[in-house]
């Protein structure tokens, strides 16, 4: 399935500055793996050592907080979107 | 004691060229990388927050001295994240601290202190404290843009005090929030924003604009600044009771950040030589329909588990809090504990407050009194126990958390007979 992969600029320069990538994957966490493999420099910065998302780290897929999904797990469809945000915000 | 008239006064929509404040670099309250002053709250390295890092040389000034600047938030300005006099917002804080003998036997306490925020300049809130941190870091960064996302008072808050200083706000609010909040946003001329979804969608919209737009979000990338203002509300406490610390403080909590910042004030001036007594228990209280961060504390660890907020409590109605985890581990430290009330019991609490102390609290006021006595009535409190309740906003705001809830007023003839017929009644 071909997704839109969304970065804030804090980690857009780690992904030669683009901040929208084009990937591909049946689940977010394939996505993510695909995007890690890509850029050696951002994987650290989207998985934790055990290969999950850190708690300063809330992805959405769509509208949705994926965890109130499945998590990486989650499936993705064609055309999905699927964006990065740093969670230290807000109240 | 000087007056605010004292103070050097602001005008009005005047452009604005080199700035007298200074914001203060910052570090990374995880993995400790310092970065200089710039309108960013994420650090590059591990996405942790960021904070403005103090110079622990810089010249604090005594009791006295506090004591007689004149009473705003900026008599504590060297605990405050810059170099410089500040520029704006130069009169909010210093709002009263009354004693509420008939709370303390309702708690079952020596005392209780009623914090009351309800009345803050200019808005009607706590937010007054954080936004005048966050415009002057805004002045002092060149921005010439500000905004926020919001469940109401931060909204009323940013747009009073942007439209005083002169620069344009951006507001992004949910489309559903109370008319009071909307009209009290609305009426000082800012871009007003309703997004449709709740506060946790705003939010992360409002992520993505200030990547986007380069505005100063006060509580997005202005956010370590933003915070630091809370902890005027603790300083003034410790003031306010003759420089000396509560034994127990309870707080509403939305995002956290509060109480991370109640903790943070109360510890720097225990630091400073300027509290006695022991640090305080802290204590949260959130409404049972978007209760996350008391369910942390409950449950333990220190991962937060988003929820999808279901409460009349709208300003502390924050599925994701940012700062959940470091008020969970600052309640746990202190001491205190958490609790979580009905819809029903903080419209209780609204009542009790008000009936009890001449307070007219709004929705997060409820919940503060509604958790304090669910926390008496499970024994977290002492009989020698002082007890602080944060009260951070005005009823005025939220009066639909009301409807239904108080006896109709009869409506008679302007006649002394229909009066005397009341009044037999209700003898």
């Amino acid at each position: 399935m071909a997704v839109t992969f969304s970065l804030p600029t804090v980690l857009a320069r780690l992904a030669d500055g683009q901040s929208t990538i084009q990937a591909t994957g049946t689940t977010l966490g394939d996505v993510v793996a695909e995007i890690a493999g890509r850029f050696p420099q951002l994987a650290p910065r989207l998985r934790d050592a055990t290969g999950g998302p850190y708690p300063f780290v809330t992805y959405y897929l769509n509208d949705e907080d994926i965890r109130f999904r499945n998590g990486f797990a989650t499936p993705v469809t064609e055309g999905d979107e699927i964006t990065v945000v740093a969670a230290i915000a807000g109240g | 004691m000087p007056t605010i008239l004292d103070l050097p006064r602001e005008t009005s929509a005047v452009p604005r060229t080199a700035s007298g404040t200074r914001p203060l670099p910052q570090a990374c309250k995880l993995c400790g990388t310092e970065y200089p002053a710039s309108p960013a709250a994420t650090c590059e390295e591990c996405l942790g927050p960021l904070e403005p890092v103090y110079d622990p040389a810089r010249k604090l000034p005594d009791a006295a001295t506090i004591a007689a600047r004149a009473p705003s938030l900026w008599r504590y300005r060297e605990w405050l994240p810059f170099n410089g006099a500040p520029e704006v917002s130069l009169d909010s804080g210093f709002t009263p601290l009354l004693d509420a003998p008939a709370l303390a036997r309702r708690l079952g306490v020596a005392r209780v202190w009623v914090k009351n925020d309800a009345v803050s300049h200019p808005s009607l809130s706590f937010k007054d404290r954080v936004v005048a941190a966050a415009l002057n870091a805004a002045v002092g960064l060149g921005l010439d843009t500000v905004g926020c996302a919001s469940t109401g008072n931060l909204a009323n808050a940013v747009a009073a005090q942007a439209a005083r200083a002169g620069l344009p706000a951006w507001i992004f609010i949910p489309h559903d929030l109370e008319v009071g909040k909307v009209v009290g946003t609305a009426v000082f001329g800012p871009r007003l924003v309703r997004v449709r979804g709740n506060y946790d969608d705003v939010n992360r919209l409002c992520t993505q604009a200030a990547d986007r737009f380069g505005w100063g979000l006060v509580n997005i990338n202005l956010r370590g600044y933003y915070g630091e203002g809370s902890k005027t509300m603790a300083f003034e406490i410790v003031e306010q009771l003759g420089w000396r610390l509560p034994t127990a403080v309870v707080a509403p909590m939305a995002g956290g950040s509060l109480l991370t910042k109640l903790d943070k004030g109360f510890r720097e001036f225990t630091s400073a030589g300027l509290a006695t007594g022991s640090a305080p228990r802290l204590y949260g209280a959130q409404a049972t329909g978007c209760s996350p961060i008391v369910n942390l504390v409950e449950r333990g660890g220190d991962t937060i588990e988003p929820v999808i907020p279901r409460t009349i409590a709208r300003s502390i109605a924050i599925g994701n809090p940012a700062d959940g985890r470091f008020a969970a581990t600052a309640i746990r430290r202190s001491g205190g504990w958490a609790a979580a009330v009905s819809d029903e019991a903080l419209v209780g609490g609204i009542r009790l407050l008000a009936e009890s102390t001449g307070v007219f609290a709004e929705t997060a006021g409820g919940t503060t009194l509604a958790g304090a006595l669910a926390l008496a009535e499970a024994g977290r409190f002492k009989p020698d126990d002082e007890v602080v309740l944060c009260i951070t906003g005005n009823g005025l705001k939220t009066v639909e958390a009301l409807q239904g809830a108080l006896p109709d007023a009869p409506i008679i003839a302007p006649r002394i007979r229909e009066l005397e017929a009341l009044h037999g009644r209700d003898l």
